[in-house]
């Protein structure tokens, strides 16, 4: 399996664990994920004001070269992921900003959304399977009790980005399972964790976040996997840090126990996580 | 508050309903965004009364509230809405009218040390000055 990549900016940076995790993962999968050569950062934040066209180049940049390669465009981060395919729906739907898009872009075919966006977890899900993923681990995860966080960007808005249920996902839980890890289901999994509020609203951020934790705790959870560089952040930095708090719940990017599940876990310096 | 006809008439309402592609007058308060709503504990209205005060051009009261500028965007009142309306939207267009207009960034490049320090992610910092500064 070929695919055109498109890592974005957070996972060359902070978030290099999420990247290297995937590509080792993938590759150990027999998975060719073939990096972009000129690709852009995606805006981290989908445009809603319908007036805001440049928003998209882009990620319709992106979509055109993968479409070109005849091949998917698999994202790894969350907000990548829903940046890019909320735009190529755009495309697929508004005629006016399809057309401004391509006049300022003066591909070499014209673009209208043929090209398709799919999260690294859609990939395994869908293309490769979730069973035929069970068969190639080698070290499973047995007994882990593993909660996963969907948070937003993923999931919503579910008619675009149909990903899963909005309301009640599984795709996560199916993947911990396929490793062998037990999913701990909890009431908040698909609550916004804070998001960018944590720029400048922490307090409000980390009561989102406690809400969370709590959660997934109470539901008897070991660790937490999510998909996003910002949640992964919220997650961990703004939890309750207190002498007389619990101790601190890990926090992991979902690609880290993939790697572990198959055996190929590399050694990770702490203060790159 | 007054309710006048001026101010059901107003440009800015027209702006809003424009860039935010969102008619306000399908809302029938039902309340389901504001129960669905994880940040609602912090606003000073709440995202129903969002949509009743545009629904009446009582735009001020909107504009000049803590509430617009605490939406995540987390877009799960849209996905409960009976009525189809998408709150994120409207909430995006009151911002952006403030932000491109009146001046209203919220955050700016002399905070970036400050926030750099607290190892944001670069998702975070992009984000957070698309959505709070111009």
């Amino acid at each position: 399996m070929r695919y055109s990549y498109y890592p974005g900016c957070t996972l060359k940076t902070s978030a290099a664990v999420l990247e290297e995790s995937a590509l080792n993962a993938a590759k150990a999968l027999g998975i060719e994920l073939v990096e972009q050569e000129e690709w852009q950062c995606c805006g981290a934040v989908f445009p809603l004001a319908t007036d805001e066209i440049a928003s998209f180049l882009s990620s319709v940049r992106s979509l055109d070269a993968a479409r070109s390669a005849g091949e998917k465009l698999v994202t790894i981060c969350a907000a990548c992921h829903h940046v890019i395919k909320r735009a190529n729906h755009v495309i697929q739907s508004d005629g006016e900003v399809r057309d401004k898009v391509n006049n300022y872009l003066e591909l070499d075919n014209y673009y209208s959304g043929q090209g398709e966006a799919i999260h690294y977890l859609e990939m395994l899900r869908d293309d490769l399977g979730f069973d035929k993923l069970a068969e190639q681990v080698k070290e499973p995860l047995t007994g882990r009790k593993i909660a996963a966080y969907y948070g937003c960007l993923l999931l919503r808005p579910a008619k675009v980005m149909q990903f899963d249920d909005a309301e009640d996902p599984s795709i996560m839980e199916d993947y911990l399972s396929a490793l062998g890890a037990t999913p701990v289901e909890y009431p908040y999994r698909t609550e916004c964790c804070g998001v960018y509020l944590s720029v400048n609203n922490e307090e409000i951020a980390a009561g989102m976040v406690k809400k969370i934790i709590n959660s997934a705790r109470r539901s008897g959870a070991e660790a937490i996997v999510n998909a996003c560089p910002l949640c992964h952040y919220n997650l961990l930095e703004l939890q309750d840090k207190t002498p007389q708090g619990e101790p601190v719940l890990p926090v992991y990017y979902f690609t880290e126990l993939l790697e572990e599940a198959l055996g190929v876990k590399r050694e990770v310096e702490e203060k790159t996580r | 508050m007054k309710v006048t006809i001026e101010s059901l008439r107003s440009d800015i309402l027209k702006d809003i309903a424009d860039i935010s592609g969102e008619n306000v007058a399908e809302c029938y308060q039902c309340g389901k965004c504001t129960a669905a709503c994880p940040v609602n504990q912090a606003m000073d209205i709440l995202p129903h009364q969002v949509l009743r005060l545009l629904q009446l051009g009582l735009v001020d009261e909107v504009m000049n509230s803590k509430t617009i500028w605490i939406c995540a965007s987390c877009f799960t009142c849209a996905g409960r809405c009976p009525r189809d309306v998408d709150l994120a939207n409207v909430m995006e267009a009151v911002r952006v009218l403030l932000l491109r207009e009146r001046g209203a960034s919220r955050i700016k490049a002399e905070d970036m040390p400050e926030i750099l320090r607290k190892g944001m992610p670069e998702q975070g910092i992009v984000s957070g000055f698309r959505k709070y500064a111009k």
